[in-house]
C-alpha cells in the first residue's frame, strides 16, 4: 500500500470506513508531511496540530461507537478567508494578522458537522486578490512542481497543499478564477460551484456578487464528496440558493453518450498557445471517445469580461474592505493622533499594494460622475455575457476550454505588470460574471508542468461537470501525476 | 418680502423587535454594545439578512399616505467612514425606494388645509452612537443602535413656514403612531428631522441656495431652528451676501445654527446596489395584506368622531391628533355616553395637565373609567362644575375612586329644594338693599343681577347646591 498521504480523499474515506486506517493515523501522517514540506512550500499560514489531533481522537472514538458520518475523521484544510472560531483568520493580510475569528463560517461548520478534521489555514493572495499567490503578507506559496514557479492564485495555498499531498481536500474560493487557475497550475482538480450554491456566510468578502466557495482535491470524485458537505441553502446568506443538493457521487459514472460539449471559438482563436491547444485536443479526444459530441459555439462578449470584471470586482471590494479601519478589530496603527490618522495609517500600513490598487480603482469607478460610465456599463456587459453563456448552454450540456493561457509562470515574472497578471484570468472570469459553475481538471503536462481544462455547466449543473471530469479521469492518468522531489 | 422654501427629511425608527439586518434586539437604553451582534459589529465575513417586518411597516406607511409602493426596491450601500458606522457603509435605498410619491394634508392656522407631497420613503439602517463624555480625552462607540431600521420620509420643498413644517411633522408623527410602526419619541431619537431651508423673494419661482439643518429632535426646536435659519439667511441677503450650500447644526441653548460642513467638503457616498442583498420584490398579496391590516387613520377617525359623538370639527381634530388621546377620549365618551362632556374634559383638564407635566396619556393618573364615572356624577347632578373640578384634582392625586372621593369630601350636590329654599330665604333676608334694587330694575337687567344672589347661595352651601335649582328658587322668591 502506498503512503497514507498519497491517498485521495475518496481512498482515505474507504480506508476509514473499512477501518484499515484510523483518523489519528491519517491526521498525524498529514501533519508530519506539512511539518516537513511547509517550510519550503509556504502553503499553510496556520497549522492547528493540537486541535486536529484532538478532533482525530474524537473522530476515532465516534467511529468505534459506530457513530459519526461517513466522513468522520477525514482531513481538510481551509483557505484563510473562511472564519474559524478561535483560530487566526488572516485573509493573507497584515490588517488581519492578529484577527482570531469569533465564529465559524458556514462552510467551516458544515465540515465540522460532517466530522472532518481541519489541519489548518491555507495561504492565499491578500483578500483573494491575485493570480499567483505573490500578494500574501505571509509570503509567496511555491508550486510543488517547480518551487521557482507560482502555484496560481488566489487559492494558491489550497492548490499547492493538495498537489503536495499536505491535505487530501481543501476549501478555496473563486471570484475570477481563484480556484480553477491554481488547480490548473498545480495538477489538481478544482470546482467553483454556481453562485449561491455554497454559503458565503463567514467567507471574508472580496467581490460579493462574484465570490463563491468551492474545493480543490486530487479528483473529481473527491470534489463530489466534498461538495455534498458544503453546498446548500443558508438562511444567513440572502444570496444563497434554496435549491436541493443532489448526491454528486451518484451521477459520477453516468455515460457521456449523447452529451454535447460546446467549444467556444473565442477560447480557441489564434492567440492560443500551440502546446496548450494540443493538450486541449487530447482531452477533447478522450471526451469524444467516451461518447460526447462537440459543437462550436460563440461567447460574443467574452473578450469584455476582463475589463468589466476589473470594474465590478474592485468596486465591490472598495466597499467591502471599508470595515477594516483599525477601530474594532485587526491591525491598528501605533499612537494615532486623530481619527483620520487612525484610518489612514491603519489602512495604509495594513493593506498590501495590490489591495490598495483595487480599492483605488473601485473607489474611482463608483465616484459621482463616473458611475454610469464604469460601474453601470460593466453591469450591462455582465448581463450580455450571462446571456451569451445561457444561449450556448441552451444547446450544450457543458462548455469546454483551457483554464489558463499557459502553464505556471516563474515567481516575480509578472509582479511588475498588473495587467499581464489580470490576463491570467482571461478564460475563467466570464464564468463568474455569468454566475455559472466551472471546474478545472488535469490535462496533459506541457514541458513537465501541469495544465488544466475547464468545464462550465448550467446553473446548478455541478453534477454534469463532475460526471464528465470523473469519466475522463477513469480512462486517463493525468490526475494521478504528482510532482517529484517534494 | 421673502418667502421660505422648506423640505423635511424625517427619520423614523421602526419599532421592530429586532434589527433590520440582524437578529439583535432594538430595545432602547441597554448597556453599551450589549445589543450588537457580529453582524451589527461588521465583523469580517458576516452578511445582512433583511427583516420582513420592516418591509411591512414601510408599506403600511406608504399606503397611509396614498403613495406608490415600489414592487421591486433595491438596497444600496452609502459609503463613508465614521467610527459609529461599523461596515464603512450604511445600507440604504437610493434609486429604487420601497415607497414612492405620496401626500399628506396639513391644517393651517387660518382653518384651511394644504396638501404636501411626499417624494419618497426608503428603508435604511441606523448607525451607532459616538459617546464623547464617557472617557476622558477619548471617544467611545456604542453600537446598540447600529442596524435599527429607519424609514426616511422625504417631503417636497412645499412648506412655506416653520409653522407649516411643524404641522407637517405632526401629521407624519400622527400617522406613524396610528400605524404603530414607531414610538415616535423624538427625545429618544426615534424620530429625527433634517430641515432643508432656503429663501427667495416673494413671488419668485426660482429656488434660493438651501442649507440643511441636521438632526433636530423636537417639534419646538424644528420651529425655532427653521425660524432662526430663515432670519440668518435674510440677514445675509439684506447685507448683500450670498447663502452657502452647507450642512448646519441647530444649538437650542444659543438658539442659533452653525456650519457643520460645506458642499465642497461633502462626502461622495458612492452609492451602488448592495451585492449581499437581493432586490426586494413585494407581491400583490403582501401589499394587500398590509392594506387589510391598516388601522383607522387620523382623517377617518376625525370624521367618525364628529358623526358618532356630535363634537365639532375643531374638537375632533384636536382629539384625534394623538392616537392614544383619541383612544382615551373614545373610551370616556363610550363609557359615559356623553361625547360633548367627554370632549370638554379631555381637551380641557386632561390635555392641560399633560401639557403642563409633559406626561403621556397612557400613564395618566386619571383613567378613562374614572373620568367617565366623574362625568356620570355630573350628569346625574351629584356634582356641579365646581365640585367636579375638586374631584378631578383628587383623582389626579390618586386619592381613590370618584364616589369614595365625593363621599369623603362631602361633595354631594344639594338638590333638596327645602334645604335650598332655606338658604335662599336667609340670603334674601340678609341683603334687603340688593333685593330692593333687583325688584326695582327692569326685567332685562334682572338676569344679570341674579348672579349676585346665586353667588351668595352657593357660598353658603359650600358649592354643593344645585345651580339650576338655586336659579329657579331665587327668581321665584325674588319676583314674588
Amino acid at each position: 500500500m502506498s503512503h497514507i498521504t498519497d491517498l485521495s480523499f475518496s481512498e482515505l474515506k474507504k480506508a476509514l470506513n473499512d477501518r484499515t486506517l484510523s483518523s489519528v493515523e491519517i491526521t498525524s501522517a498529514f501533519l508530519d508531511r506539512i511539518d516537513a514540506l511547509n517550510p519550503t512550500l509556504n502553503a499553510f499560514i496556520t497549522i492547528t496540530r493540537d486541535e486536529a489531533m484532538q478532533a482525530a481522537n474524537d473522530a476515532d472514538t465516534l467511529i468505534s461507537q459506530g457513530a459519526g458520518t461517513p466522513y468522520t475523521g477525514l482531513p481538510i484544510a481551509h483557505k484563510d478567508l473562511f472564519c474559524t472560531d478561535g483560530t487566526l483568520t488572516t485573509c493573507g493580510s497584515k490588517i488581519l494578522s492578529n484577527f482570531v475569528a469569533p465564529y465559524d463560517a458556514q462552510v467551516v461548520s458544515q465540515c465540522k458537522n460532517a466530522g472532518l478534521v481541519s489541519l489548518g489555514k491555507l495561504n492565499m493572495d491578500e483578500f483573494a486578490m491575485g493570480s499567483s499567490n505573490e500578494n500574501s503578507y505571509y509570503g509567496p506559496v511555491k508550486n510543488p512542481w517547480d518551487t521557482t514557479r507560482v502555484p496560481g492564485g488566489s487559492s494558491g495555498g489550497s492548490a499547492a497543499a493538495v498537489a503536495a499531498n499536505l491535505t487530501p481536500l481543501a476549501t478555496a474560493t473563486d471570484t475570477g478564477g481563484s480556484i480553477r487557475q491554481p488547480a490548473a497550475f498545480t495538477g489538481t482538480s478544482g470546482l467553483k460551484p454556481t453562485y449561491g450554491r455554497v454559503s458565503r456566510f463567514g467567507m471574508i468578502a472580496y467581490a460579493s456578487s462574484l465570490d463563491q466557495g468551492g474545493l480543490i482535491a486530487q479528483t473529481a470524485e473527491d470534489i463530489a464528496h466534498g461538495l455534498g458537505l458544503i453546498a446548500g441553502h443558508d438562511s444567513r446568506d440572502s444570496t444563497s440558493a434554496d435549491q436541493p443538493v443532489p448526491d454528486y457521487t451518484q451521477t459520477l459514472n453516468d455515460s457521456l453518450k449523447g452529451k454535447v460539449i460546446g467549444i467556444p471559438k473565442e477560447f480557441f482563436d489564434d492567440r492560443l498557445d500551440s502546446a496548450m491547444r494540443q493538450a486541449m485536443n487530447e482531452v477533447l479526444d478522450v471526451l469524444k471517445s467516451l461518447g460526447a459530441t462537440t459543437t462550436e459555439v460563440s461567447l460574443e462578449h467574452v473578450a469584455e469580461a476582463i475589463p468589466a470584471y476589473y470594474v465590478i470586482a474592485p468596486a465591490e471590494a472598495s466597499s467591502n474592505l471599508s470595515r477594516f479601519d483599525g477601530v474594532r478589530f485587526g491591525y491598528r496603527a501605533d499612537s494615532p493622533t486623530d481619527l483620520m490618522d487612525l484610518y489612514e495609517r491603519s489602512r495604509g500600513e495594513g493593506f498590501g499594494s495590490e489591495v490598495k490598487r483595487r480599492i483605488l480603482i473601485g473607489t474611482y469607478a463608483l465616484s459621482e460622475g463616473y458611475y454610469d460610465a464604469y460601474y453601470k456599463k460593466a453591469q450591462q456587459i455582465r448581463r450580455l455575457i450571462r446571456d451569451d453563456f445561457n444561449r450556448a448552454l441552451g444547446t450544450c450540456d457543458l462548455l469546454f476550454g483551457p483554464t489558463t493561457p499557459s502553464t505556471a509562470f516563474v515567481i516575480g515574472e509578472k509582479t511588475a505588470d498588473p495587467v499581464a497578471m489580470y490576463l491570467e484570468d482571461i478564460y475563467t472570469v466570464a464564468t463568474n460574471m455569468a454566475g455559472l459553475p466551472g471546474g478545472s481538471f488535469q490535462a496533459p503536462l506541457i514541458n513537465g508542468l501541469p495544465t488544466g481544462y475547464q468545464l462550465t455547466g448550467r446553473a446548478f449543473g455541478e453534477s454534469m461537470i463532475l460526471n464528465a471530469a470523473h469519466q475522463v479521469q477513469t480512462v486517463t492518468d493525468w490526475h494521478t501525476l504528482r510532482p517529484e522531489g517534494v | 418680502m421673502y418667502e421660505a422654501v422648506i423640505g423635511l427629511e424625517v427619520h423614523v425608527q421602526l419599532s421592530t423587535d429586532s434589527k433590520i439586518f440582524s437578529g439583535s434586539s432594538t430595545h432602547f437604553g441597554a448597556e453599551p454594545n450589549t445589543q450588537a451582534s457580529l453582524i451589527d459589529l461588521g465583523m469580517p465575513g458576516v452578511l445582512p439578512v433583511p427583516n420582513a417586518k420592516a418591509f411591512e411597516m414601510a408599506v403600511k406607511f406608504g399606503l397611509a399616505i396614498d403613495a406608490e409602493i415600489g414592487q421591486e426596491s433595491i438596497f444600496d450601500r452609502k459609503n463613508y467612514f465614521y467610527p459609529d458606522l461599523p461596515k464603512g457603509y450604511q445600507i440604504s435605498q437610493f434609486e429604487k425606494p420601497i415607497v414612492g410619491p405620496g401626500r399628506v394634508t396639513i391644517s393651517l392656522d387660518d382653518g384651511t388645509t394644504k396638501t404636501i407631497n411626499v417624494t419618497r420613503a426608503h428603508l435604511e439602517e441606523d448607525a451607532g452612537k459616538s459617546v464623547h463624555d464617557a472617557f476622558d480625552g477619548m471617544t467611545g462607540v456604542d453600537l446598540n443602535r447600529a442596524g435599527t431600521p429607519l424609514l426616511e420620509i422625504v417631503s417636497e420643498p412645499e412648506l412655506r413656514s416653520a409653522k407649516e413644517a411643524v404641522a407637517y411633522l405632526k401629521v407624519i408623527h400622527s400617522i406613524i403612531r396610528y400605524l404603530d410602526i414607531s414610538d415616535g419619541n423624538m427625545a429618544e431619537g426615534s424620530m429625527r428631522c433634517d430641515c432643508n431651508v432656503s429663501i427667495r423673494p416673494k413671488g419668485s419661482d426660482t429656488l434660493g441656495t438651501r442649507t440643511e439643518i441636521k438632526n433636530v429632535n423636537s417639534f419646538r426646536f424644528v420651529e425655532k431652528a427653521i425660524n432662526t435659519e430663515i432670519n440668518r439667511q435674510i440677514e445675509i441677503l439684506e447685507d448683500g451676501g450670498r447663502v452657502i450650500q452647507e450642512t448646519r447644526l441647530y444649538d437650542p441653548d444659543k438658539d442659533e445654527t452653525r456650519s457643520m460642513r460645506s458642499k465642497e467638503e461633502a462626502n461622495d457616498y458612492r452609492y451602488f446596489p448592495d451585492p449581499d442583498l437581493l432586490p426586494v420584490v413585494l407581491d400583490d398579496s403582501f401589499i394587500s395584506a398590509c392594506r387589510d391590516a391598516l388601522p383607522e387613520l387620523p382623517e377617518a377617525r376625525k370624521a367618525r368622531y364628529i358623526n358618532d359623538y356630535g363634537i365639532t370639527d375643531y374638537d375632533a381634530g384636536v382629539l384625534v391628533a394623538d392616537r392614544d388621546v383619541a383612544d382615551y377620549f373614545a373610551d370616556v365618551a363610550n363609557t359615559s355616553g356623553e361625547g360633548k362632556l367627554a370632549a370638554n374634559w379631555v381637551m380641557g383638564s386632561v390635555l392641560a395637565e399633560l401639557n403642563q407635566t409633559g406626561g403621556a396619556i397612557t400613564d395618566f393618573a386619571v383613567t378613562a373609567k374614572q373620568l367617565s364615572d366623574l362625568i356620570a356624577r355630573i350628569k346625574d347632578n351629584t356634582l356641579n362644575s365646581k365640585t367636579a373640578k375638586t374631584v378631578f384634582e383628587a383623582l389626579l392625586a390618586s386619592e381613590g375612586e370618584v364616589d369614595a372621593i365625593i363621599e369623603s369630601k362631602g361633595l354631594v350636590q344639594v338638590t333638596d329644594t327645602g334645604a335650598i329654599e332655606a338658604i335662599v330665604d336667609e340670603v334674601i333676608a340678609e341683603n334687603p338693599d340688593q333685593v330692593a334694587n333687583y325688584r326695582a330694575a327692569p326685567e332685562d337687567k334682572q338676569g344679570k343681577m341674579l348672579g349676585f344672589f346665586v353667588g351668595q347661595v352657593m357660598k353658603k352651601s359650600q358649592g354643593k347646591a344645585n345651580p339650576q335649582a338655586v336659579n329657579q328658587i331665587l327668581s321665584a322668591k325674588l319676583s314674588g
